[in-house]
C-alpha cells in the first residue's frame, strides 16, 4: 500500500490527468445515456468536481477541496491558476478580431455594471442582516463581487477577520452558482453568441465561474467571456476600497 | 515544431501577466488587472498576422490547439479544488449575498447585450473560433 501511495504521490500531476480523464468519460456517458445529451457532459463533470471538492474539504478540513488529499494533490496543479490561465489564453486561438471589436463597448460597460451591481446587492444584503459599520458593509458587498475583491477590500479598509471570511464565502457561493447555473439559464438570457458571451463575462466576472459556466454551455463562447471576466477582479479591487467605500461611508457614518 | 506554438502561447501569457501586474501597480490595486485578457489579445493578434504564420500554422498550431482542448479537463480539475465546504459554511448571509448577486447579474445579460447590438448595427457574424 505504501509503495502504491509513494508512486501516486510522486507522479501526482499524471494521476490528476488520469483521474480527470476517467471523470470526464463517466460524465459524457451519463450525459448521453441518462439525459440523452440534454445536459452537457462537461456540466456533469464540473458538478462531480464540485461535489468531490466538498467531500474533500469536509474530510480533510483543508481549503483546496480534493487537492488536499495527498494522492490527488496533482489536481491542485492541474486546476491551479497557472495552467488554468494558460488554457484560457489558448482558447483565444482562432478568434477573429472583428468579433471582439463588435462587442467591445458593451463588454467594457458590462465590467463596470457587473462590479457595481454585485456590490450594491451584497451591501444591501449586509444592511438587511443588520450591519451598520461602513467597512463591514463595503467588505461584504465586495465579496459579492468576487472572493478576491472581498478580502483585498476588507484588508485595505480595516474590516474584521470574521467579516472578511464572510466576504470570501459570499464570493465562493457566487462562483459556484455561476458554474452550475450558467448552462441552465443560458437559453433564457440569450447566451448563444460572442457578443452576449462578452457581456456575460463582464457581468459575472468570477474567472473560475465564467470559465466553467461557459465550458458547460458552449465551449466556442469561452474565449469571449473569459476575455472580459479577467478584467473584472482588477476593476473590483480598484473600485471597492476607493469609490464604493467612500459612498458607503457617506451613507453610514 | 509543436513547441513553437506552445512557446508562442507561453510568451503571450507572460507578456499579458506582466502588463496586468504593471497596470495593477499603476492603478494602486493589489491585483493583476486583465493580464489574461491582454494575453488573449496578443494571441489573437499573432494568429491573425502573417508575421507569426510559422508559429501558428501546421504542427506549431497543434501545440496551441492541444492546450485549448485541455481547457475543459483543466476546468474540471479547478472545480475539484474549490473551497466548496467554506462556501456552504459561510451561513445565510454569504449564501443570500452570493445568490442574489448572481441572479441580478444573469438578468442584466440580455439588457446589456441589447445595448451593444443597438450601438453597432451588426451584419453578418463571422465564424467564431472553430478550433474547439
Amino acid at each position: 500500500m505504501e509503495l502504491i501511495e509513494t508512486v501516486l504521490v510522486r507522479n501526482n500531476l499524471i494521476v490528476a490527468f488520469s483521474v480527470v480523464g476517467v471523470t470526464i468519460w463517466i460524465s459524457y456517458l451519463l450525459a448521453n445515456k441518462l439525459t440523452a445529451g440534454r445536459i452537457h457532459g462537461s456540466a456533469i463533470a464540473i458538478a462531480i468536481g464540485l461535489v468531490a471538492a466538498y467531500i474533500g474539504g469536509v474530510t480533510t478540513g483543508g481549503s483546496k477541496g480534493v487537492a488536499d488529499i495527498a494522492i490527488l494533490s496533482g489536481i491542485g496543479l492541474m486546476g491551479g491558476g497557472m495552467l488554468r490561465d494558460f488554457a484560457i489564453v489558448a482558447t483565444a486561438f482562432g478568434v477573429h478580431f472583428s468579433e471582439l471589436k463588435k462587442a467591445g463597448v458593451a463588454g467594457v460597460i458590462s465590467i463596470f455594471a457587473g462590479v457595481i451591481v454585485s456590490f450594491i446587492v451584497g451591501a444591501a444584503v449586509a444592511i438587511v442582516f443588520g450591519y451598520t459599520d461602513a467597512a463591514d458593509i463595503t467588505t461584504i458587498g465586495a465579496g459579492a463581487v468576487t472572493y478576491i475583491v472581498g478580502p483585498v477590500t476588507g484588508e485595505a479598509i480595516g474590516a474584521s477577520d470574521a467579516v472578511i471570511t464572510l466576504s470570501v464565502a459570499a464570493g465562493l457561493v457566487k462562483s459556484i452558482l455561476v458554474m452550475i447555473g450558467t448552462p441552465l439559464v443560458a437559453r433564457y438570457i440569450g447566451l448563444d453568441n460572442p457578443q452576449s458571451a462578452m457581456v456575460y463575462g463582464g457581468l459575472m466576472g468570477t474567472t473560475s465561474g465564467v470559465a466553467a459556466g461557459l465550458a458547460a454551455t458552449d465551449p466556442k463562447l469561452v474565449p469571449y467571456g473569459a476575455m472580459t471576466a479577467t478584467f473584472y477582479t482588477g476593476v473590483g479591487c480598484l473600485l471597492g476600497p476607493s469609490v464604493l467605500y467612500f459612498i458607503v461611508g457617506i451613507m453610514f457614518q | 515544431m509543436i513547441v513553437y506554438g506552445v512557446a508562442l502561447l507561453s510568451v503571450c501569457l507572460i507578456l499579458g501577466m506582466l502588463i496586468g501586474e504593471v497596470l495593477g501597480v499603476v492603478l494602486g490595486v493589489d491585483a493583476n488587472v486583465g493580464g489574461v485578457g491582454i494575453a488573449m489579445l496578443f494571441l489573437v493578434m499573432a494568429s491573425n498576422s502573417k508575421r507569426f504564420k510559422s508559429l501558428t500554422e501546421g504542427t506549431s498550431g497543434a501545440g496551441i490547439q492541444f492546450w485549448s482542448a485541455m481547457y475543459i479537463p483543466i476546468v474540471v480539475a479547478m472545480a475539484a479544488q474549490q473551497n466548496v465546504a467554506a462556501a456552504t459554511e459561510g451561513g445565510m448571509i454569504a449564501i443570500i449575498a452570493g445568490v442574489a448577486a448572481v441572479v441580478v447579474s444573469f438578468a442584466l445579460v440580455p439588457v446589456l447585450s441589447k445595448i451593444g447590438a443597438d450601438t453597432k448595427a451588426s451584419p453578418g457574424q463571422g465564424q467564431p473560433g472553430s478550433k474547439l
